[in-house]
This record gives structure tokens, C-alpha cells and sequence, in this order.
């Protein structure tokens, strides 16, 4: 850069100096020569901190029950939501978080609930960023949030990365398919912990694949004490309707 | 999974505080991270020797506090290690309590190379945005 471009600085006070070549009003701390320590204490995720704070404003402002529904890949999480396009829970939609495809998508507009792809190509999780784009898509696709009564945000298939990021939903949703082991919840403790409902899905298939019922809520219990625990099967439908009683309304 | 991402943002907050405290580099990095946050101290090291290969940042060194995750026993009044597979109060046995820390994933500190006599040009030198 060039020196005439270097502003000056006066010491006002101590070691602090300020611009004194334009309005910028920048005031900074007067430098001393080597190398220093210098204390941040900045959270790595304040962005999507301030994005979600923003989605939970729109979300309440629009009176509508956001839930982070979060899983392994295969545990049923599209699956439960066309199931909620039979349920009477009020007007619902759906975002949902695909790597590659929009196939989810259009498998739940194909069951009657209006649904957006959030496409993240190799994202592993979705970010309060993809969700305002979702929200700005589905308005600008004829369904206004107010007109809703429960969102459902389908996250990426992965128990690791989408725990550390708030979208800004009310209620954080886990499923637990039977057949995946009882002890998941102690391999994935973070994401687990992290859960307002823990919802233990496939229930129907539970006899074929020897699930010890018992196990795998005591394991949920003692990573996840503060989850309400419930259990469905969206095939059969049974278990559904409490589930959502879990999810809506807000207390 | 995503270590590379934030190992980015933590370039990005070091070469803007290095901008505002007027320094030519960026010598070392001090990250805080929750036990529980999600993210391997070894796959953050890996990302900064990719992402700290250039820039302001070259060549800093790259320090992680793992935050051990404590949780909060209300009945016994006293926080207690939190480990997979034994979330209860060791005192009284409850199951769980309330996550006080382990999910910190923070820019702690930076060190900072300040060339003496360059007090007055902070401001608009250096390759600050």
C-alpha cells in the first residue's frame, strides 16, 4: 500500500489510539513491538449463532413449531414425515436436507405435504444459513410459514456433525431405529444429549430384530435424562400420533 | 467431518484480529474444544496444515484445549465429569443433569508478531480486506 494511504493515529489515552485521517472511527490498541498474546474468546459457530436467532424470531413471529429431526442415514426420517401428511396436526411442511438428490423431496409432495430440498452437496449437516433458504423457498413456492402449525427440518443422515448446529428449531427430534443397536446412544453421546425427543422408530420390525427395548432406554436415559422417549412405527401408524404430541404445541 | 470448514473461519477471525491489533502475523492459535462439540482435535490439526500453509497465518502454530463436558447435579448442588457410558452424578447416582461445558468450540487466543515502529500505520497496511 501505498504511504500516503496509511492513516495516522493520535494516542488519545493509554495505549489506545484513534483515526485521524477520516471518518472511520476506528479506535485501536496502540501495538507493542514482538509477539503477544492477545485474548479472543469468540465462538467459532457465532454466524450460524446469529442466523438461527434470526429463524427462531421468524419461526415465532409465524407461530410455527420448528423440529431438527436428526438421525442415522435409513432410520426413518422421511419416512415419519409422510406419515404426517395423514396426521391431524394442523397445516405441516417439511425441509429436507439431501446430499445430492431431491428424491425426499418429491417422495413427500408425492404423500401430500409441501416439501423443499435443501441440496448440500457434501456438506454433512445443515447450517442455519440453508434453513432461511429453505424458508425463502417454500414462502416463495405458495406456502406462507404463518399458514403452518409444525416444520419439520429433515437434517443430513449423520449422528456427529449436526449436533453443534442450532438451526433455531423449538424442539430437537433424535430417532433410534430398531435394528441399529441399543447402543447408539452411548457411541454418540453428543448428539443424543442434544435431543428434546428421542423417538425409537420401525417399532413394527422390533421382533425381527431382537431389539432389547429396555437396553436401549436405559442407554438413552443415561446420556439423555432431560429427552422425553417415545416409540412408533410409521408403517403400521402406531405410535405416531403421540409422537407429534410430543413435538406441538409449545408449552 | 466439517473440520476443514472451521478451520477457515478460525483463519478468517485470526487474519481480522490481527488487522485490528495492527500485527504483520499471526504466530500461534489457541482453540477451545468441547469434548462434546462434535469435531476430533487430530482432524483440526490436519485442516490447519492445509489451511494455515498461507496467509497471515502461515506457519502458526496450533494449540487445542479439549474441554472436558461437566454437567450439573442440582440435588448435590456440584458439577461432575461427564464420560460415555456413565452420565450420572458419581454422588448420588442421578442420571444426567444439566451440560455445563463440552460443547465450547472457541477462538481462545492469538499470539501476534507486532514489528516495532509500525505503531502508526495499522490501519491501512498489511493484507487485511
Amino acid at each position: 500500500m501505498a504511504p500516503e494511504m496509511r492513516r495516522r493515529f493520535a494516542f488519545v489515552y493509554g495505549p489506545v489510539a484513534m483515526c485521524l485521517d477520516c471518518a472511520c472511527g476506528l479506535v485501536v490498541q496502540a501495538p507493542s513491538a514482538g509477539r503477544r498474546e492477545v485474548a479472543i474468546g469468540q465462538r467459532l459457530l457465532q454466524h450460524n449463532a446469529r442466523l438461527a436467532h434470526v429463524n427462531r424470531q421468524r419461526f415465532a413471529a409465524a407461530g410455527v413449531v420448528a423440529v431438527n429431526l436428526l438421525s442415522s442415514p435409513g432410520s426413518g426420517k422421511t419416512a415419519l414425515l409422510e406419515s404426517l401428511a395423514h396426521q391431524p396436526t394442523g397445516p405441516a411442511a417439511a425441509l429436507v436436507g439431501d446430499l445430492a438428490t431431491d428424491h425426499d423431496a418429491r417422495r413427500l409432495r408425492q404423500a401430500g405435504l409441501a416439501a423443499v430440498a435443501l441440496t448440500t452437496g457434501q456438506a454433512c449437516h445443515l447450517d442455519a444459513a440453508m434453513v432461511a433458504r429453505g424458508l425463502d423457498a417454500l414462502e416463495a413456492g405458495g406456502v406462507p410459514l404463518a399458514s403452518l402449525a409444525l416444520l419439520l427440518i429433515e437434517n443430513v443422515g449423520n449422528l456427529v456433525c449436526p449436533a453443534a448446529y442450532d438451526l433455531g428449531e423449538a424442539r430437537r427430534l433424535v430417532l433410534l431405529a430398531v435394528g441399529e443397536g441399543e447402543d447408539k446412544p452411548l457411541k454418540y453421546p453428543a448428539l443424543f444429549q442434544s435431543a428434546d425427543v428421542v423417538a425409537i422408530s420401525k417399532l413394527d420390525l422390533a421382533a425381527p430384530a431382537d431389539f432389547q427395548r429396555e437396553r436401549a432406554i436405559a442407554n438413552i436415559a443415561a446420556v439423555a435424562p432431560q429427552a422425553v422417549v417415545v416409540e412408533f412405527s410409521a408403517r403400521t401408524g402406531e405410535g405416531v400420533a403421540s409422537l407429534l404430541a410430543q413435538l406441538a404445541p409449545l408449552p | 467431518m466439517h473440520e476443514l470448514a472451521l478451520m477457515e473461519t478460525v483463519a478468517a477471525m485470526a487474519a481480522e484480529a490481527a488487522f485490528r491489533h495492527g500485527a504483520q502475523a499471526v504466530t500461534g492459535i489457541r482453540l477451545r474444544v468441547g469434548s462434546l462439540a462434535g469435531v476430533e482435535a487430530d482432524a483440526l490439526h490436519f485442516a490447519a496444515a492445509v489451511v494455515l500453509a498461507e496467509g497471515v497465518s502461515a506457519g502458526a502454530w496450533l494449540q487445542i484445549e479439549v474441554v472436558p463436558a461437566r454437567a450439573w447435579c442440582a440435588p448435590c448442588a456440584r458439577l461432575f465429569a461427564v464420560e460415555p457410558g456413565a452420565w450420572g452424578c458419581p454422588r448420588c447416582g442421578v442420571a444426567g443433569g444439566e451440560l455445563r461445558q463440552g460443547r465450547e468450540l472457541e477462538l481462545a487466543a492469538l499470539e501476534l508478531r507486532i514489528d516495532a515502529g509500525d505503531a502508526a500505520g495499522v490501519h491501512g497496511t498489511g493484507d487485511a480486506p
